[in-house]
């Protein structure tokens, strides 16, 4: 193959050949790491940081077919949604163990998913907003009319959960709620890193990159698509069993249509097709929630609407893009 | 039972008739010249605070409000036209969802400021209240009112679009904007103008409309669906594909509510995904 008379043909061919290395970067360690930092540095946001791991990992699964895929949606929701319930539901009536029920919650999400993506597929970028809108919009009216199982808008309470493997009880000051959904969320993630990083993961940016093309290198399209949805919904419904699990407690807006909009804010805020946008997209989010709609609610949306147009105007890439276009620069000079 | 039936059969097309005419406008955004603009019932609110501003605080009768509700709207429009979304008519669908998504944001914010969460009351006249009986059947005049109004205004922006020089600019920008640039059309400046009437139509479907949609902050969001849908299951390039759309969605939705209550506003979503799986390209699909 490298033959010396073409030295940088043979080069190229030896990269393009090679897959993404997907070592984990000192970065990503130290990424890591401060959530552990965090857990002990500070007692009294723990509750927080874990409603922020969550959003983070339910912002990574909309990247996985947004980002990946380029599939825009606006009722992804419905999946975070569809694992909540079923996890609640599952704890309401008896089964009170909760990694199983993570698992029935993204089975189920999965399940649902896969016979959403048959109509998300097929269209093009319009009908893929309408559809999932109006999926999203039907899963909660049928959450809001079927009160008698769900509890309606009032939400489903009454959410116990056993203690995990029978030793940590989850405790009102969220340190059994941070370490499970850390844990949980970090084993995700790692799986979803694999994932894009496998020749599975490059067929999907070709797909983006050019749908009318991937057919001649042999690559089915539409089944691609279809398997992304199916993972990018268990990744939700993981993450809304995660939700109601720690909170103990599915509220209908878990959800409505403003989830679906703020997780597409926080993705394109933190930079989508690199994975880690997702969770700083969710930290700078929730963070700034926290703060700016203690000071008034309004004020808060008002100023999230201004960032986005800001955002699509001059900051493309989020945080994540413009941090490494400064890095790209500054390695230059 | 029948003049009952009847009955929920006219609010239907009332409701359908004012989505029609708030809905216009998206047609010839997101149908014609694909910019996906989830913003667009902004204009409708700014239509309808305009009239409930002029009639509660200048004391100015109800039907003389909806002329300034038409231009308000319009002036908004055309200024945000020039201003941001001329920028993004060749930007990726998620950009355009987000930035509109932003606007959405804005304005909840700032109407929620100015005029608090509450509903606005709407005073009609004397003349529009009420009911009148034809054969049978009782109709309300307000929505009989309606009708009219748009059935007016749709001959209206038919001649308009099929009879008319700027019509036919029209057309030929958005079925080939290079090639009508070329021909000396300043193809901006028509687009511009288009995206003020639209908007100014729907600033007078706010108007219109306080008294059946309600008007509160959050009513860009809450009609945003319906806008959308009007234009998707009625494909654009014709303003016959909308008009039969917004009828039957219109249709649908008030006799949903009414004969089955218990899943009420399910029956509108189920259509829509269904309409979509059956014509992709809407019932009057456009060749792409």
């Amino acid at each position: 193959m490298a033959t010396p008379s073409l030295p940088i043909a043979s080069r190229l061919a030896a990269n393009a050949a090679r897959l993404p290395s997907d070592r984990l970067r000192p970065l990503e360690v130290a990424f890591w790491l401060a959530w552990v930092a965090a857990f002990f540095l500070f007692p009294s946001y723990r509750l927080l940081g874990s409603q922020i791991l969550i959003t983070g990992l339910f912002a990574v699964s909309l990247d996985l077919i947004l980002g990946y895929a380029g599939i825009v949606s606006l009722g992804h929701a419905a999946f975070f949604g569809v694992g909540a319930y079923t996890a609640g539901l599952l704890a309401v009536h008896g089964w009170h163990e909760p990694i199983s029920g993570l698992f029935a919650a993204a089975i189920v999400a999965a399940i649902v998913g896969y016979l959403v993506s048959f109509l998300v597929v097929r269209g093009g970028d319009l009908t893929r907003l309408m559809v999932t809108l109006g999926i999203g919009l039907m899963l909660w009216e049928a959450a809001n009319k079927a009160a008698f199982i769900t509890g309606g808008v009032d939400g489903l309470s009454g959410v116990t959960i056993a203690p995990i493997f029978g030793l940590w009880t989850f405790d009102l000051a969220g340190r059994t709620a941070f370490v499970y959904a850390l844990v949980v969320v970090f084993v995700v993630f790692m799986v979803m890193r694999r994932l894009v990083h496998s020749p599975f993961g490059l067929s999907l940016r070709g797909i983006q990159q050019g749908g009318r093309r991937m057919p001649a290198i042999g690559a089915p399209v539409a089944r691609r698509l279809r398997a992304i949805f199916t993972v990018a919904a268990a990744v939700a419904g993981t993450a809304g069993a995660l939700l109601a699990q720690t909170t103990q407690f599915v509220g209908i807006d878990s959800l409505g249509f403003q989830r679906s909009a703020d997780l597409l804010i926080m993705l394109v805020l933190g930079g989508t097709g690199r994975l880690y946008g997702g969770l700083v997209g969710a930290i700078v989010f929730m963070l700034a929630q926290d703060y700016l709609s203690g000071i008034d609610p309004v004020y808060w949306q008002f100023w999230i609407g201004f960032l986005l147009v800001v955002v699509v105007l001059f900051a493309h890439g989020g945080i994540l893009g413009g941090l490494q276009a400064l890095r790209t620069r500054f390695l230059r000079r | 039972m029948i003049a009952n039936v009847i009955g929920v059969l006219f609010d239907g097309v009332a409701y359908g008739s004012l989505l029609f005419i708030i809905a216009v406008g998206l047609a010839v955004t997101l149908g014609l010249m694909n910019f996906v603009n989830l913003a667009h019932g902004v204009f409708a609110m700014v239509g309808g605070y305009v009239c409930v501003v002029l009639m509660t605080r200048a004391g100015v009768p109800f039907l003389a409000t909806l002329p300034v509700a038409f231009v308000a709207a319009a002036i908004v429009g055309l200024v945000l036209e020039r201003t941001l979304y001329q920028h993004l008519y060749r930007a990726s669908p998620l950009d355009q969802v987000l930035f509109t998504i932003g606007v959405v944001y804005m304005s909840i914010a700032g109407a929620t400021y100015v005029f608090g969460s509450s509903q606005q009351p709407v005073f009609l006249p004397s003349y529009l209240r009420g009911q009148v009986h034809v054969l049978g059947v009782d109709l309300g005049v307000y929505r009989l009112f309606l009708v009219a109004v748009v059935a007016l205004l749709t001959y209206a922006l038919h001649l308009l679009l099929e009879r008319t020089r700027f019509g036919s600019q029209v057309r030929a920008s958005v079925d080939n904007p290079v090639a009508a640039a070329g021909l000396g059309i300043n193809v901006n400046r028509v687009f511009a103008l288009t995206f003020a009437l639209g908007s100014g139509l729907a600033g007078l479907g706010g108007g219109l409309g306080i008294d059946v949609l309600g008007l509160d902050p959050t009513f860009p969001l809450k009609y945003m669906v319906y806008f959308l849908l009007v234009v998707a299951v009625g494909g654009s390039g014709t303003i016959k594909g909308p008009l039969v759309a917004a009828v039957i969605l219109g249709v649908f939705d008030v006799s949903g509510k009414y004969f089955v209550p218990q899943i009420g506003g399910f029956v509108i979503y189920a259509l829509m995904v269904l309409l979509l799986i059956v014509f992709p390209a809407g019932l009057y699909g456009r060749r792409t």
